[in-house]
């Protein structure tokens, strides 16, 4: 028992900062979340002034992207429609699910919730920034191989995304605290048993490697 | 005492772990699913949602929509192709329906059913153009409740009636093919005053029913019984919620329409479009590599991907159908509730003698559903009541249509039978596992009513062996004396028993071994997570005495030659398509035998096959797979593809026709026979964590053991155990729809209203699962599906669980929720409101 970390202590060790900032942008949801293309034929309007700079630059996978992007719109939008990375998934666009969750400067977050506008200088991981170039897989992404984790997989990065995130703060979980880790995270097909094992053998080989 | 244990061979990759071909895709994010599919000048549409329950459309203005810059065209439902007659490949004709679902309607019969949609540049604008159509409605009458609109003077739900009424098939004339089935029509049904009075006071009315059947004589039964028991039981309606919604793109190139989908049959997916299309199969292409996530609400996908496809002929571009997860409660598909009353006769050892089960199914406006029929038959097999008598209404409600979801209409059954089951026992001083194995199905156990006298059977099931395993791994002798309440806490444990259908027969094999020596498996079934799509073809490898990396799997695009294989729905691939995996084996095995015959003397029956050579028996002359690849191709006819045998379905055919030649194609049906109808059970154990305080509980630990044949992959095995039983967990926790029954508005659309379980709601560390172990006598290789008796089990061993730790009086209906475990405590009478719909 002396063992086990209280879950909800092993989030105070993420800085306060890092916490609000995450609630502030969960909180600044658009409405019009779901829609997008800032390019259509709508949003062609000069910008006046005191407006937010369109054309941005976030750094997604290692990577400087220049991208034109609206106001309202989301990191999960930008993400799959306007950089192609479609690993990230849709599942709910309302911060329920968890299947957008993607890591901002080490942190996970739901990326459907998430303003663009928001990440500005700020280092972006996806699921497709995980492997390394040679086509190596992440230590994480081989225990959910090795383990067969996950049914239909549309849940899977954003499991992965936040299973790495929470052990940047707790590198060594027993299995209730991984569970409590990834737990704003929903699996449908609700292969939750499969999934944590197969995190956590992602966690043992993250030690080793 | 299994009297038909079948001996285990000694296999070399069935029932071993392994890591299937797809991992690597989904764990970087490169697995596609239909929104990630883009297509040059891809235009969005965006549909407009009924924001009435029933409602006719009178006038529809578009103008000011289609003025808007960016929009690109409009589908409305009179621009939809007419229901017409469809011809199975079987020569079964399904004529036309006018009364079925179509993607659009001038009558929704929901609140949320789409009326019309906008193609546009992009998602905003159409968007921006569905909030500029002027529509008039006409309301009509309307009920979200099934019970309401049977009340007399209740409103109708559909014009016509309320209640869906099937006359039975008209016997077949001499020499001709049994007709397809008739249409479904609509009658209606309400309540006697007498019958309303008794709702009144809380008791589900058995009134006229719509269907029924039975087997024996409960009469006699009744007689019999030393104890009778009557009670109600009303089971939730609860939302598919696949993670991935049903979204759709489709463009057409050359009078072929291509559709990128999420479904749980690639194959099958052909002809359900050409049938909503009014168009040919050979004109449809279906593209679905990953599907995320069906549990039965996509079987053949969804009628809505009709919208796309039809807006993109019509503005001749490709057009993509972004379904939200809010659209997707209203299009998704639901299990249907069942309200039923339950009187069953017992004797003093707790042997059903008869059973007289009545249901009412809330069946949304589309159906009717299976899930009434299915509670009773499924009832019937897993308690095997001597007598049986089953009725009930199918009743139309202005609510969203209903489809199947994991073990349909069995987990209402079992859940509906389960407490009166347990209440019995506690009244006869019987243990719940013994009450439960002296009615347990074993071997050729029946199933259903009795026709001229004479019931189905099973083809095997080892319920009483499930049992005893399930009760030694739990302790439940130990357990079952342990003390209920410490302090602030209350423990109970609960078992119970489920079945359901696990397999059917007679779909189609298709490889091609090409001169490299490897193995080209076709497959059409749906990858939708639970790997039974590519689970199946171990047994390629298995026949064959191949090593598992030479085999390469195809899936995926119906473009790409696909067989005709099983839908992945009520679990039938495993069974099914390790037969027809089998079968083609056993094809390429004599053709390799007989190719070697022919070149090195001898029989075929003197060649073996196996470490990817054919060789003669005891040593000698042979030729490796890759050389009898290229004989196959020199030799052509059946050895290549270019003759095929004729019982294959027209869809293996034409694959087999484009394959032809590029090796030794093996092709085959599954024509094993089989006796009896194949079925899988698993008998579930829980215990519960009640807090006496706050009323909430948890499942402390749980064991589920299957009767499911040969387990052909563990892990995947143990993924759907958990998986399977976690969604019946639900069912018991907290997963319901709520309605606004005055507007027949829903008030719960979304994840955090309907509340499936999370991580944190199940009980990731104690969860062990079992199998009996023993293969199905009347199947190659012994395997039955696994994908639907966990869930009912799951549910109900947890509700038995509940009763047995604060006493039977606690609920009346699932879920059970902290406020109604409360209100029992407080009160001494359940806690619940006892038949109200989505309350």
């Amino acid at each position: 028992m002396a063992e086990m970390k209280n879950p909800e202590e092993t989030t105070k060790t993420l800085s306060r900062r890092d916490l609000i900032k995450g609630v502030i942008a969960a909180g600044a949801v658009s409405s019009a979340g779901y829609l997008f293309r800032a390019s259509g034929v709508r949003a062609q309007q000069p910008s006046a002034a005191g407006s937010v700079e369109r054309l941005v630059t976030i750094t997604v996978n290692g990577q400087q992207r220049r991208v034109d992007v609206m106001k309202q719109e989301t990191l999960a939008t930008t993400l799959r429609y306007k950089l192609g990375l479609t690993g990230t998934k849709l599942g709910c666009d309302r911060a329920e699910c968890g299947a957008c969750t993607v890591l901002i400067d080490d942190v996970p977050h739901y990326s459907c919730s998430v303003l663009t506008q928001s990440v500005r200088a700020r280092k972006v991981v996806s699921i497709e920034g995980l492997a390394s170039a040679d086509g190596k897989l992440h230590p994480m992404q081989q225990g959910v191989v090795e383990e067969q984790g996950f049914q239909c997989a549309f849940c899977m990065s954003g499991f992965i995304m936040s299973a790495v995130g929470f052990l940047k703060v707790n590198p060594k979980p027993t299995r209730t605290e991984l569970a409590h880790g990834i737990s704003g995270n929903l699996c449908r097909c609700q292969d939750y048993d499969k999934i944590l094992t197969a995190l956590l053998k992602g966690a043992e080989n993250m030690r080793r490697a | 005492m299994p009297t038909n244990k079948v001996n285990v061979p000694n296999y070399r990759f069935i029932g071993k772990n392994y890591t299937t071909p797809d991992m690597v895709a989904k764990v970087t994010g490169k697995s596609k699913y239909a929104e990630d599919f883009r297509a040059e000048g891809m235009l969005f549409c965006k549909l407009l949602l009924s924001p009435m329950p029933h409602a006719r459309v009178k006038r529809i203005d578009a103008s000011k929509a289609l003025a808007l810059p960016g929009v690109k065209g409009i589908l409305t439902a009179d621009e939809l192709p007419p229901p017409a007659a469809f011809i199975t490949d079987d020569g079964v004709m399904i004529p036309p329906d006018p009364r079925a679902e179509r993607g659009l309607t001038n009558e929704p019969l929901y609140q949320g059913e789409p009326i019309l949609a906008v193609a546009a540049v992009d998602e905003e604008t159409a968007a921006a153009a569905i909030e500029l159509i002027e529509i008039d409605f006409e309301r009509l009458p309307f009920a979200v409740d099934p019970l309401v609109t049977l009340s007399p003077g209740g409103p109708n739900t559909r014009n016509e009636g309320n209640v869906w009424v099937v006359p039975p098939p008209a016997p077949p004339k001499p020499g001709e093919r049994p007709a397809g089935p008739l249409l479904p029509d609509v009658k209606e049904f309400k309540w006697t005053d007498a019958e309303y009075a008794e709702y009144k006071q809380g008791k589900l009315p058995v009134s006229k029913p719509s269907m029924e059947w039975s087997y024996g004589d409960i009469d006699a039964g009744f007689k019999k019984a030393d104890l009778v028991m009557d009670e109600t039981f009303v089971t939730p309606n609860t939302s598919d919620q696949t993670l991935e919604t049903r979204t759709a793109m489709a463009y057409w190139q050359n009078g072929k329409l291509f559709v990128h989908c999420s479904t749980q049959s690639t194959a099958q997916t052909v002809p359900a479009i050409a049938r909503w299309m009014s168009m040919d199969t050979t004109n449809v292409v279906v593209i679905s590599e990953y599907t995320g996530g069906g549990f039965g609400s996509k079987v053949t996908s969804g009628i809505i991907l009709t919208v796309p496809a039809l807006l993109s002929k019509k503005v001749n571009a490709p057009v993509m159908l972004r379904i939200s997860r809010e659209e997707e409660h209203f299009l998704g598909r639901a299990r249907p509730g069942l309200h039923g009353r339950m009187k069953a006769g017992f004797t003093k050892d707790g042997r059903i003698v008869a059973l007289d089960m009545f249901v009412v199914c809330d069946g949304g406006p589309y159906g009717p559903q299976g899930d009434a029929n299915a509670s009773g038959r499924i009832v019937s097999l897993c308690y095997t009541p001597e007598n049986m008598r089953w009725r009930g209404i199918n009743v139309i409600t202005n609510t969203p249509p209903r489809g199947p979801q994991s073990q349909p209409g069995g987990a209402q059954g079992v859940m509906i039978m389960e407490p009166l089951l347990s209440n019995a026992a506690r009244k006869l001083g019987l243990d719940q596992v013994a009450i439960r194995r002296i009615n347990a199905p074993s071997g050729k156990a029946g199933i259903g009513p009795a026709i001229k006298g004479k019931r189905d059977h099973v083809t095997s099931a080892f319920v009483p062996e499930a049992l005893d395993k399930g009760a030694e791994l739990f302790r439940w002798n130990e357990r079952k004396n342990q003390t209920k309440k410490s302090g602030t806490k209350a423990r109970g444990i609960g078992v119970a028993v489920s079945a359901y259908s696990a397999g059917s027969i007679g779909f189609d094999g298709l490889f091609v071994i090409k001169p490299d020596g490897k193995i080209y498996v076709q497959t059409g079934i749906g990858n939708l997570g639970t790997e039974a799509m590519i689970d199946c073809q171990r047994v390629v490898a298995e026949v064959l005495g191949v090593p598992w990396e030479r085999l390469e799997i195809t899936w995926g695009s119906t473009a790409k030659h696909l067989p005709w294989s099983c839908p992945s729905g009520g679990s039938q691939t495993i069974h099914a398509m390790t037969r027809a995996a089998h079968a083609v084996s056993m094809d390429a095995k004599l053709k390799l035998q007989e190719i070697a015959a022919m070149d090195l003397g001898g029989k075929p029956e003197d060649y073996e096959v196996g470490g990817e050579r054919v060789y003669r028996k005891g040593g000698g002359a042979g030729m490796s797979l890759a050389q009898a690849a290229q004989r196959a191709i020199k030799l052509g006819g059946k050895y290549d593809g270019h003759e095929l045998p004729p019982e294959i379905a027209k869809m293996t055919k034409a694959s087999a026709t484009a394959l032809a030649g590029q090796g030794l194609l093996a092709v085959a049906k599954d024509k094993y026979k089989r006796d009896g109808i194949s079925n899988s059970y698993v008998a579930g154990f829980a215990e519960v964590e009640v807090d006496l305080e706050t009323g909430t509980y948890r499942i402390t630990d749980y064991v589920g053991v299957a009767d499911v044949g040969t387990v052909i992959h563990p892990r995947a095995f143990g993924g759907q155990m958990f998986g399977r039983t976690s969604l019946g967990w639900g069912h018991a926790l907290a997963q319901k729809w709520v309605y606004d029954q005055h507007y027949g508005a829903p008030l719960a659309k979304r994840f955090y209203q309907n509340r499936p379980p999370t991580i944190l709601d199940v009980p990731v560390s104690n969860f062990k699962w079992a199998a009996v172990d023993i293969p199905d006598p009347e199947t190659p290789v012994g395997a039955r599906g696994i994908g639907e008796p966990p869930v009912g089990a799951g549910a109900s061993a947890v509700l038995n669980a509940l009763a047995d730790a604060l006493g039977e009086q606690i609920y009346r209906r699932a879920p059970v929720t902290a406020d109604i475990i409360l209100m029992a405590l407080e009160t001494g009478k359940p806690g619940d409101e006892p038949l109200t719909a989505h309350i």
